[in-house]
């Protein structure tokens, strides 16, 4: 019941808020519901960790060979706990803005909530489309409603890309369904099929394609620098820190070890991309004026260091992989926090236009100075853990150019070290100039949020094993599933 | 067998009713009511009473595919009439007539869905269009209309033309009018069989607005009066589409393997011809025109695979496409400037028709939660099982990808631009706004329950 909870309490309350007219009702209806998500997903973690209670499965679409089944795995956990504790953070953290129509706002939020964890939770290749574009459309209003001055068409970028990748994998859905012995979307149907080299790597690209629009991974990414940077900003969090995870999650759970002869073969061309990406992301990231786009390009190194060590197929890698989709979701919220207050106190997002900020703003300066190091992924902070067992992967990746891979990924981490340090420099240090001189301090819910944001980061860092327990099985069962070395063998 | 008939008596009812009722409103009723009572009698046929035992000849064979189809149209004609009844008096003097020419259609399209004998088929595609000529003309001082019925009179008469002797080859090969085809008996007069399937197969393709035999759509469509173009788009294609499938699936089921081919290069054509210029459209009027071309594209792909899957999938995707249509059409009747400027900010003046309206829209868009999700997604199903269709399913979802654009385009309006203030539209009545929102509803229920439609099947 704990699955069927994660997915109906936001549905059910996001339905609510739509009819709910005063404004601070609304916040603090949203802000209940989600802490209500939060409890579920902790009790699923801790009290009710039997088997009965992460499953259900109800009967839906029958005929067509689909039910309505969900499951909490490993990854499950994790990334329901992360939706989980995003949205109450996104939720405190931007407290103070207000909205036209806040309660359609709020009710679109909770709407993209109960999407996200469809997407995370459903065991059925159809459910799991449903879900995928159902997270899709709350964002793609919240984006054109609310969004910055060229948000209807940058979000329509967003939305034509998206929605073309999924149809390309709705197809290969339909394929493997109907080679499936009793026509069943079911995922255990799926990891059973036994399929020819050739027909596993067109229908790899079919899937490819639509995660890798939606992490994005190069050069598929040229919607989300735009969308992040329109999007108003508890949207952009929800994008940046939970949505993208739902391409991860396809490569995890629907594309490896359903396709895992063609992700094999197609691993050094993947992992390629991803490198590609993280350089050339983090190289656009040293020139951005615009924080909102420095941080989505960081964004994008950040996935595409995931994407390849999930491709070096390795137990350390997929455990890295898996730590780092959390620490990555906490931290990146953190910097969302932190810009949108930016935003809202000096009407600009412009490195060249801000400075001084320390003096004026410690507390916001200590806390920015936490999260983006955490963002580098320096020792005693989260990300160390996650990249630190993602290297280790790496170096460890059967591919024959293993090593240039790592190096290059590895210069991905100075480069980030180079723009995190070069805006911080620039942002809370220097001259204060006639922006930033009326710059007041934090307020009591922006640091509760940043407060609760630190202590995860540090937590994660120094005691990572209660993540890695969480997950330890998903992974060990994914690397067996995905093993493909018995196939040589063979011969 | 109950529908037909009660369809044809009906059509005669309203004929008088013009001289007896001297209300609008009772004419509205009477025909409400009747459309009522035929849905009721074909649902009782369905149940195995039938009040008329006419001997055919095997001619017209009513099962249960045939029957529920009915159904689906009777349905979608009743908030078809529950909508834009009332904007018919916009277009001319005879309101009555309208009524009566939209009975006798029915009973044009229960003979199409339902024949064994390429007579009846011939029969009923008259019966059909004959009536579709006068709705198209009957806004009779506005030039276009004219244009549009003379224009799909003549273009119409010449595809008729090739049906009948696509009907005349067959029976030189065959030596009988009769789809029933006995596997034992081979036709010797093999080019014959195959020039009338052709013909037919054009003739057929003209009538579903098929590439490259589309180009009276648009015109007719955007002449027409709005509130027939919405019937014409919806219900007459969806019918054609029956008679379509059930002329290939049964009297030329052996010749498959050569037909399969055309209707996949046809089915290619029509998703990118539809799509494309549909994209560039400024008139939402003409760009439900193209869209419907591109729809019927995807209901060809039903055809191209043949199989129950197919068939299970076009009765879904002619429900969800005319509910959806309909819908679109009734309230773009209701608007004063048809360009998509004219939606800007509908959703600040009329929250409901604008949520209503997106719904509407997305399922024709094919996203999930919606019928017309489900209705693609049969038709993909089908498609996918057949060997090497993958270019074609891979190039129709492309194409729906394509179609996201100009339905969003409509949301884009109602939602994120701002209106003028000047711009009015008529005001919605309550019950319209009901009847929207009960539309919107079902659109939402077959998206995620489609057992109840399919069930039906297999009573």
């Amino acid at each position: 019941m704990v699955a069927f909870f994660l997915i109906f309490l936001p549905l059910l309350t996001g339905l609510l808020v739509f009819f709910i007219k005063e404004e601070k009702l609304v916040k603090g209806f949203a802000f209940l519901s989600s802490l209500a998500t939060l409890t579920v997903s902790l009790l699923g973690l801790t009290l009710f960790k039997a088997e009965e209670h992460l499953q259900f499965t109800a009967q839906w679409m029958q005929p067509l060979g689909s039910s309505f089944s969900l499951k909490l795995d490993g990854m499950g956990q994790l990334l329901c706990l992360l939706t989980a504790i995003s949205y109450p953070l996104v939720f405190l953290g931007s407290w103070n803005s207000s909205y036209t129509k806040p309660s359609n706002f709020f009710a679109l939020m909770l709407l993209a909530q109960a999407g996200l964890m469809g997407v995370f939770l459903a065991m059925d290749a159809l459910l799991f489309y449903f879900f995928w574009e159902l997270a899709l459309i709350p964002m793609y209003f919240l984006c054109s409603q609310w969004g910055g001055e060229r948000r209807i068409q940058v979000t329509f970028k967003f939305f034509i890309y998206t929605f073309i990748g999924s149809v390309l994998m709705l197809i290969g859905i339909l394929y493997l369904q109907s080679k499936t012995p009793d026509h069943s979307f079911s995922l255990r149907a799926f990891y059973n099929l036994e399929l020819t080299t050739k027909t596993q790597s067109w229908l790899f690209w079919l899937f490819f394609l639509a995660f890798a629009i939606k992490m994005p991974v190069f050069p598929f990414h040229t919607w989300q620098p735009d969308t992040y940077e329109q999007s108003p900003t508890p949207t952009t969090m929800i994008l940046s820190g939970v949505m993208v995870k739902m391409g991860l999650l396809g490569l995890l759970r629907w594309l490896l070890p359903v396709l895992p002869i063609a992700s094999y073969v197609w691993g050094d061309v993947v992992m390629s991309l991803s490198i590609i990406g993280i350089v050339y992301a983090s190289l656009i990231a040293i020139r951005q004026d615009d924080i909102k786009r420095l941080v989505a390009y960081s964004s994008i190194a950040h996935i595409g260091l995931m994407c390849a060590a999930i491709f070096a197929e390795n137990k350390s890698g997929m455990q890295g992989v898996l730590l780092q989709m959390f620490n990555h979701g906490i931290n990146i919220i953190g910097l969302w926090i932190i810009v949108e207050i930016i935003e809202r106190r000096f009407g600009t997002r412009k490195i060249s236009e801000l400075g001084g900020l320390a003096q004026k703003a410690p507390a916001m300066a200590i806390f920015f100075v936490i999260i983006a190091l955490a963002n580098i992924a320096l020792p005693l902070t989260n990300a160390f853990a996650g990249e630190f067992l993602m290297f280790n992967g790496l170096l460890n990746a059967k591919s024959n150019y293993y090593l240039w891979f790592t190096v290059f990924a590895g210069l991905g981490i100075i480069l980030a070290a180079v723009y995190t340090l070069n805006m911080i420099r620039k942002v809370f240090y220097g001259e204060v100039n006639t922006i930033t001189a009326a710059a007041t301090d934090l307020k009591l819910n922006e640091k509760l949020a940043l407060g609760i944001i630190v202590v995860l980061i540090f937590w994660m860092g120094v005691y990572p094993q209660a993540m890695l327990d969480v997950t330890d099985n998903f992974s060990q069962a994914l690397t067996e599933r995905i093993d493909i070395s018995h196939l040589f063998r063979k011969k | 067998m109950n529908a037909l008939i009660i369809s044809a008596i009906l059509g005669v009812v309203m004929m008088f009713s013009s001289i007896l009722l001297k209300q609008k409103g009772a004419v509205r009723n009477v025909a409400v009511t009747g459309i009522i009572l035929l849905i009721l009698v074909n649902i009782l046929e369905m149940g195995g009473t039938v009040f008329f035992k006419v001997n055919t000849r095997g001619m017209i064979v009513f099962d249960q595919f045939a029957l529920l189809f009915n159904s689906i149209i009777f349905l979608a004609t009743l908030i078809y009439l529950l909508l834009s009844a009332k904007d018919m008096e916009k277009v001319g003097v005879n309101y009555a007539e309208y009524f009566a020419l939209i009975f006798f259609i029915l009973c044009g399209v229960t003979l199409v869905s339902s024949f064994k004998s390429l007579l009846i088929l011939f029969l009923g595609i008259e019966i059909i269009s004959i009536p579709l000529y006068i709705l198209t003309g009957s806004d009779k001082r506005n030039l276009k209309s004219n244009e549009a019925s003379l224009k799909y009179f003549l273009l119409g008469s010449f595809s008729t033309g090739l049906m009948l002797m696509g009907i005349a080859l067959y029976y030189g090969a065959r030596g009988t009018f009769s789809t029933v085809i006995d596997p034992l008996i081979t036709v010797t007069a093999k080019p014959l069989l195959i020039s009338g399937m052709s013909l037919l197969l054009f003739s057929m393709a003209f009538k579903v607005s098929a590439a490259p035999f589309h180009f009276w759509t648009p015109d007719v469509y955007d002449g027409a009066p709005t509130v027939f173009t919405s019937f014409m788009a919806t219900i007459i294609k969806a019918a054609v589409f029956i008679g379509f499938i059930r002329l290939f699936d049964d009297a030329f089921e052996q010749a498959q393997s050569t037909w399969r081919i055309w209707i996949a290069v046809i089915t290619a054509v029509t998703l990118f011809i539809g799509n494309i210029t549909a994209v560039f459209q400024q008139s939402v009027k003409r760009m439900l025109a193209y869209s419907s071309i591109a729809q019927a594209g995807f209901m060809l792909l039903s055809l191209y695979a043949m199989n129950t899957e197919a068939k299970e999938g076009l009765l879904i995707y002619a429900a969800a496409y005319c509910f959806a249509t309909i819908g679109i059409f009734a309230v773009l009747a209701k608007m004063s400037d048809y360009t998509f400027d004219g939606f800007n900010g509908l959703s600040k003046k009329e929250p409901l028709i604008a949520a209503t309206l997106a719904i509407l829209l997305l399922s024709l868009a094919g996203i999930p939660l919606t019928a017309g999700f489900l209705a693609k997604f049969y038709m993909l199903k089908a498609a996918i099982a057949t060997p090497n269709s993958l270019w074609l399913v891979i190039f129709a979802v492309l194409m729906a990808a394509v179609s996201v654009y100009y339905y969003f385009r409509v949301i884009q309006a109602m939602y994120f631009k701002e209106g003028s203030t000047s711009s009015s539209t008529t005001e919605f009545s309550p019950f319209f706004k009901g009847a929207m929102l009960i539309l919107a509803g079902l659109v939402i229920l077959l998206g995620l329950f489609p057992d109840i439609l399919v069930n039906w099947l297999y009573f």
